[in-house]
């Protein structure tokens, strides 16, 4: 048996993967009501299209980037705006947010339009496109698409780095995507190498989907310039410097982006969302999102129009079982603890995660014995034994001697701590305290 | 509108999934891993053997429960720390300096440097140590292999009495390897039927904890390794130049306390550097200083005092050596 490639350090959570992994995307029932928040990427908030009254139709776009670093944003059913104000925002704030009332005689067919030619675009039109369609990273970051695909002067980029790991355990909304869109997802990777002008497309995949590694195989066989590179199952492996670390063995220095390799890592949905815009002028208003846990009666992979209330995604599911005491969007490992039921999915929604009395109490906090197992498991070598330390003590300035910018807040400390220390949110806290103090001016 | 009421969501920081492995369950694999050293114990040196450990473990939780509560009591370390302090002792001891044994590690060893993972120095060894500087000469009072049923009267010895010392007492392997020039025959002491402290004569069953703990993953295998490699390399090198003089690797290895030191003492994650670098200079620096001690030191044994000497550097070690952060500097393996 091959181990596959791979980064050093991480951690090996269970997976939980098998309650959904062989289940079909379905198609989430519209609801009644959905809730579009202005903010659902990386950077400025959208400015709205519409007001309040006006009847909008599905794939309409309702909000516009604000500046560069901003994307737009559809209506994702046919239906009346109902409200612009503030709603309940997965991150548990109130943000601005169009609120839609579904029109209840419309079929919700989006009608594909004139697929236009990708590959006879300018790179400025290109990027602008990506834009149009509200494109952001899918993988859970969010990151504006287009910004990753305007390169600095002089930059070039040879390589684009599929991410088909999806390392979270319980996911696999990314598996079946590969699955059941193979050729979309190659369609997308296509399309972006050559506005990249990459030469190599690498996709990589933990090899814990053996056919999601087969299906893509059969894909590229006749291109070339791309490959299906099988990884390690490893956490993180879908953090982006460490598949760039067990694709090619290459380190992204610290502090600097892919990009200053000539490397682009986009997630396998993003490549399909791609190919949705240019080949249907289809937008992004829906996406795949895992429903697992303990907590979920009936677990799926469901295609849900962006918008829809968790609490109906999690209805549609058979309910939550009497015990559930945390519902997380996202992946266990960093996606975000809900508070309220009643949050949108937005764009970067990977999953919805029910858990009950038995994991979702918190740990019981011993002191440090400096086991060193924290050390073993942080795939940037830092040392947050240290890092927590300093934390708890509010020494944030010493933080900085240790690195503690290079932290990529992925959990695996906090895992292997066998003291229960919340050692990421530790590190977490006294980062954006830094970040804070140097944007106030005062000595960081 | 009607439906069930939400249930109340706890809201608690990411991630929400957490390895298995928490600190009462490593400390409670060390006490498994201790477990056949302290058979052997009471094998060789019977009920007098037992009765030293329960002292010492009595008073180390009693002690950590005095200071810092039940929530420190939980951890299970101070019952680690109290067998550990009881099985480096002479089977022989009177019981109420077993006890003040396990009172100091823990009171001065642990509590007062702010309790447990605060401390520079092993706690067991702190306690160890103190006996040694206040007992000297019980600490040094060996008694041979009476069996599984022996009671020592010296055991029963009333506090700040002149202690009864047994009627025969008998020299340690390494004290007649230095003082004697007698070499002991490698299978007593890998069997451990010889005279010693309570947990340490016995490699076999050290030998057998260090698997356990290894298989594990318990402790940081370099630690020991280290340390008994550096021993081990340095002392065979000395016994090639001068072999009627100075033993060689294997003797070095199986007598006094270097093998249990090197698994138990100085595999403290507490007291030792965490970086992986680090973890390899205190190991090998508390190997080379054990020999040192035994070869040219005026004591028989050394490893408690390579240990402890190796605490004290063990923050140094630590902040001389960070872990390279990643990206710091790019390697191109392959393309």
């Amino acid at each position: 048996m091959t181990l596959g490639r791979t980064f050093r350090h991480g951690i090996h959570p269970e997976e939980h993967k098998e309650a959904t992994a062989g289940l079909a995307i379905e198609r989430m029932p519209f609801v009644e009501r959905y809730v579009l928040p202005l903010a659902q990427h990386t950077g400025a908030p959208s400015r709205p299209l519409v007001e309040v009254g006006e009847r909008v139709t599905r794939g309409q776009t309702i909000a516009e980037a604000v500046g560069f670093v901003s994307t737009a944003l559809h209506a994702t059913v046919d239906g009346q705006v109902t409200a612009i104000a503030p709603r309940p925002h997965p991150s548990g704030k109130l943000v601005p947010a169009i609120e839609i009332a579904a029109d209840p005689w419309s079929p919700q067919r989006y009608p594909a339009g004139e697929a236009i030619d990708p590959l006879r675009l300018s790179r400025e039109s290109f990027v602008a496109e990506l834009q149009l369609a509200g494109l952001v990273g899918l993988g859970g970051a969010a990151f504006p698409t287009h910004v990753k695909y305007r390169l600095p002067e002089g930059g070039r980029i040879e390589r684009l780095l599929v991410n088909g790991c999806e390392c979270e355990p319980f996911l696999t909304s990314d598996h079946r995507l590969m699955l059941e869109r193979t050729a979309d997802v190659v369609r997308g990777a296509e399309i972006a190498a050559h506005h990249l002008g990459a030469r190599q497309v690498v996709f990589g995949v933990e090899h814990n989907k053996p056919d999601a590694i087969a299906a893509l195989e059969r894909a590229v066989a006749e291109r070339p310039a791309m490959r299906v590179v099988a990884l390690a199952v490893k956490y993180p492996q879908g953090a982006e410097k460490m598949l760039i670390r067990a694709v090619w063995g290459e380190e992204v220095p610290s502090g600097k982006l892919p990009l200053d390799l000539g490397i682009v890592v986009n997630n396998v949905a993003t490549m399909a969302a791609i190919a949705d815009w240019f080949d249907r002028r289809r937008p992004l208003i829906e996406r795949v999102v895992t429903v697992a846990g303990p907590g979920v009666r009936r677990p799926a992979n469901l295609l849900v129009a962006l918008g829809t209330p968790a609490r109906a995604v999690l209805e549609h599911c058979g309910g939550l079982a009497e015990s559930t005491r945390e519902v997380v969007m996202g992946g266990p490992m960093m996606g975000t603890p809900l508070a309220s039921l009643d949050v949108p999915i937005v764009k970067g929604t990977s999953g919805l995660l029910a858990f009950t009395d038995a994991e979702a109490h918190l740990p019981t906090e011993y002191t440090c014995i400096k086991c060193g197992r924290c050390v073993e498991a942080c795939p940037q070598f830092l040392n947050p034994s240290r890092l927590g330390r300093l934390a708890r003590a509010g020494r944030f300035e010493e933080m900085m001697g240790y690195h503690a910018l290079d932290c990529v807040e992925c959990g695996s400390c906090s895992f292997a701590c066998p003291s229960g220390i919340p050692v990421v949110q530790l590190i977490r806290v006294a980062k954006g305290a830094l970040r804070e103090r140097a944007a106030i001016g005062t000595k960081p | 509108m009607s439906r069930a009421p939400d249930p109340r969501l706890v809201v608690q920081a990411a991630p929400f999934l957490r390895s298995q492995v928490s600190t009462p369950r490593i400390m409670g694999d060390v006490l498994v891993a201790l477990a056949p050293a302290l058979a052997a114990g009471v094998w060789f040196f019977g009920l007098s053997a037992l009765l030293v450990v329960l002292a010492a473990t009595a008073a180390c939780v009693a002690t950590d429960w005095a200071f810092g509560g039940r929530a420190s009591v939980r951890d299970l370390s101070a019952v680690v720390t109290g067998v550990l302090v009881g099985l480096v002792l002479p089977p022989s001891l009177p019981l109420w300096m077993a006890a003040l044994g396990g009172f100091v590690a823990i009171g001065l060893g642990k509590a007062a440097w702010g309790g447990l993972g605060h401390n520079l120095f092993n706690p067991a060894l702190v306690g160890r140590a103190f006996l040694q500087a206040a007992f000297p000469i019980a600490l040094t009072t060996w008694v041979p292999s009476q069996g599984p049923l022996a009671l020592y009267r010296g055991n029963f010895a009333l506090p700040f009495l002149h202690a009864s010392t047994d009627a025969v007492s008998s020299a340690t392997p390494l004290g007649q390897m230095k003082f004697l020039g007698a070499a002991t025959p490698l299978a007593d002491l890998f069997w451990g039927n010889v005279s010693g402290s309570i947990g340490e004569t016995s490699a076999a069953a050290i030998l057998l904890g260090a698997l356990y703990l290894l298989a594990r993953r318990t402790f940081d295998w370099r630690l020991p390794a280290g340390m008994l490699g550096a021993a081990a390399l340095l002392a065979e090198v000395v016994h090639q130049v001068a072999p009627a003089r100075y033993p060689g690797a294997l003797f070095t290895l199986l007598s006094g306390g270097l093998l249990f030191g090197a698994v138990y003492m100085a595999s403290d994650p507490v007291t030792s550097p965490l970086a992986p670098r680090g973890a390899w200079i205190f190991a090998a620096g508390a190997g080379v200083l054990v020999v040192l001690i035994r070869f040219w030191g005026g004591l028989p044994e050394g490893v408690m005092y390579a240990i402890l000497l190796m605490n004290a550097a063990s923050p140094l070690i630590d902040r001389a050596l960070q872990p390279r952060r990643f990206g710091a500097r790019a390697p191109r393996e392959s393309r």
